[in-house]
């Protein structure tokens, strides 16, 4: 599939705004504005842009703790989960929810998830509407190395294949579940082989290298479009910081942190790669850079001046409250 | 006495279990070389190594299902589940499985096991990081639950769990692991499982407390006593088995009951503590039983809504002024 020059662009970019993303959320966190925990996707960006670059507004997802990267991806606004970071009434969640619900039900975000495992099965349930209402849409699911172990993934990816459904499940590899190597957490060398047992189709992608990942995700949303039911893409990343914000990382060997910030770097190696290949000028990443700071200031000012989460209400917001008309 | 934190009493426990007992093993997700994300099992894997510290995967079922095996097996096993809202996941296991496989082997089975968790509001974990579930597990006839609230009971019941013949969740709160308090040296020391502990003693009024609320509650009783209140504050340190005559001696004494607890107040243990004060002394009642408990919802993520659906000393005070 050839990509155009302005899809390259477009994929820089969202990287990018994912990215800076991050780092503001890390400061307002470091700021004490945002509490909690973050899972901060620093290092982790291409998997989420590849895979959802060519999503349709009505498709879905459903995502982990480590989810800012496939909210955003997926057109979330920056002004809203900066809010919810910070508490705010403006917030995705109302201040309810935090970084680890962040969801937009109008854009097929169907949340991220504080329980390890617990959005695949419901990335499988909308693959199940799906094909109950006859829709052309596709459900990814997103999911850590560490969450192939859970009773809820094996559950899910099972149904997925015995239905057929329109399903892609995104193991992005990252190589821990906190502090705890996949090595020892895994007796599988490929994670995606583990996909054939359930009679789904695997691949073993670069995650970091976010024309691979594209390539591999529109090929298994295609046959889940075409109702070939569910693949597998195992993406092949690495967090630059620790596992939450409170986490230095410091079970990581050294050199292996370096090796996969400085070689690594999913945004770093695009941009020489799209400097190589003259689909960009340094002066253009820049301006894309400027364009995008400043829409993260700003974003952060609207959250920092929004009003907090009303207390108020609380209650009320335990059940769906029916309509004040009927 | 030396003073250490609730989180060092913790691995106290577990070192002087594992030293004196070499079938006593610890398992559990980053209890290992990470030491747990609260470190309350650090410096454990140092040394005592990987075949006694296990890191298990993300696969809660297993951990618990695997620990009563071996329970049943000859071992005795200490198995974590990092937060209290992830023994969902392992529900069968502990609910269907360890609970009743004494009873229903008509007593062949013995299940010396433990799972160590915690739960609680702690800095913004929001809904799925922040419960308190311990109702849940004390409706399960079988299961022990112990809910510590100092360092020393910390210590002293973690050991009289690990060698208890009985299947034991013993639910930590994540708000404690820091607080620092006196801790005895004693290998040997050990609080008995189902005994109540009067932590502040007082004649006006009984505030009946577990976990963190019992430190919220003395916190409130300074406060009343200065206002002229005694209040007596009885920590039931065990919920299954239930301490009844401590806490029917203090009702006697006092003629008012507050209870407190962190959990939502629907289907709340408060509620089983409140009826038992009824049916067994009732006569001596001046004021019908008060409870102050977390509100009907889930944990919000923001502090100021976090804040204003858990109690504080506030509204224990407001609680026992109520029923004055
Ligand atoms: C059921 C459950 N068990 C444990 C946890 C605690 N926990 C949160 S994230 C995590 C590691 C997840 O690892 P992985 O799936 O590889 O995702 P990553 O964090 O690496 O992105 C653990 C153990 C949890 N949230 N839910
Ligand atoms: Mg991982």
């Amino acid at each position: 599939m050839q990509a155009t020059k302005q899809e390259k662009i477009d994929l820089y970019r969202l990287m990018y705004r994912i990215r800076t993303f991050e780092e503001q959320s890390f400061v307002s966190f470091n700021k004490g504005l945002t509490h909690g925990v973050l899972h901060l996707c620093i290092g982790q960006e291409a998997s989420a842009a590849g895979c959802i670059y060519d999503l349709k507004k009505e498709d879905y997802l459903a995502t982990t703790h480590r989810g800012h990267g496939h909210v955003i991806a997926k057109g979330a606004d920056l002004k809203r989960m900066f809010a919810e970071l910070l508490g705010k009434e403006t917030g995705y969640c109302r201040g309810r929810g935090g970084s680890m619900h962040i969801a937009d039900m109008e854009i097929g975000i169907l949340g991220a998830n504080g329980i390890v495992g617990g959005g695949v099965p419901i990335a499988v349930g909308a693959g199940l509407a799906i094909k109950y209402r006859g829709l052309n849409r596709v459900a990814l699911s997103f999911f850590g190395d560490a969450t192939l172990n859970t009773g809820a993934f094996h559950e899910a990816a099972n149904l997925a294949s015995i239905w057929k459904l329109p399903v892609v499940f995104v193991c992005e590899n990252n190589l821990y579940g906190i502090s705890v190597s996949i090595k020892k957490a895994c007796a599988l060398d490929t994670l995606a082989n583990r996909s054939a047992g359930y009679n789904i189709p695997g691949v073993c992608v670069d995650g970091n290298d976010v024309m691979a990942v594209r390539e591999a995700a529109n090929e298994a949303v295609e046959r889940a479009r075409n109702g070939e039911g569910p693949s597998f893409i195992e993406c092949q990343t690495y967090r630059h910081m620790g596992h939450f914000t409170a986490d230095d990382g410091k079970y990581r060997p050294d050199e292996e942190v370096k090796y996969w910030k400085e070689e690594r770097d999913p945004i770093k190696n695009f941009a020489k790669q799209l400097l190589d290949d003259k689909e960009v000028t340094q002066g253009g990443l820049d301006s894309i850079h400027d364009e995008v700071k400043t829409e993260i200031e700003q974003a952060f000012k609207f959250a920092e001046e929004s009003e907090p989460g009303h207390v108020d209400d609380l209650l009320e917001g335990v059940y769906n409250q029916p309509a004040a008309n009927q | 006495m030396r003073e250490i934190k609730y989180r060092e009493a913790i691995s106290e426990a577990l070192r002087e279990e594992m030293i004196r007992d070499k079938t006593v093993f610890v398992m559990g997700e980053d209890v290992g070389q990470f030491g747990g994300v609260f470190q309350a099992t650090a410096t454990l894997y140092k040394d005592f190594g990987a075949s006694r510290v296990l890191d298990t995967p993300i696969s809660e079922a297993a951990i618990v299902g695997a620990a009563l095996g071996s329970a049943l097996a000859g071992l005795r096993p200490v198995a974590e589940i990092m937060f209290v809202d992830f023994t969902s996941i392992a529900m069968d296991q502990i609910a269907n499985q360890c609970a009743k496989f004494h009873f229903m082997t008509g007593g062949q089975a013995i299940i010396p096991l433990v799972i160590r968790t915690q739960g609680g509001v702690g800095i913004g974990d929001a809904a799925q990081h922040s419960q308190s579930l311990e109702a849940w597990h004390a409706h399960i006839p079988g299961l022990k639950v112990v809910m510590p609230s100092t360092p020393a009971d910390a210590k002293g019941l973690l050991k009289a769990s690990i060698r208890d013949d009985n299947p034991v969740i013993f639910i930590e709160h994540k708000m404690l692991y820091l607080n620092e308090g006196p801790v005895p040296e004693d290998d040997d020391y050990m609080i008995p499982i189902g005994k109540a502990d009067i932590k502040r003693e007082g004649e006006d009024v009984t505030i009946i407390a577990w976990s963190k609320m019992v430190v919220d509650s003395l916190e409130a009783a300074d406060d009343l006593e200065k206002e002229g209140i005694q209040a007596e504050v009885v920590d039931l340190r065990t919920l299954n088995p239930l301490d009844l005559e401590t806490i029917l001696t203090s009702v006697k004494k006092t003629s008012r009951v507050v209870i407190v607890h962190e959990a939502c107040k629907t289907g709340g243990f408060g509620g089983e503590v409140a009826a038992l004060i009824m049916e067994n002394a009732f006569d001596y009642l001046d004021a019908p039983v008060e409870r102050v408990t977390g509100l009907d919802t889930p944990i919000p993520y923001a502090e100021p809504l976090y804040r204003a659906v858990i109690p504080n000393p506030d509204w224990i005070k407001k609680g026992v002024k109520k029923i004055l």
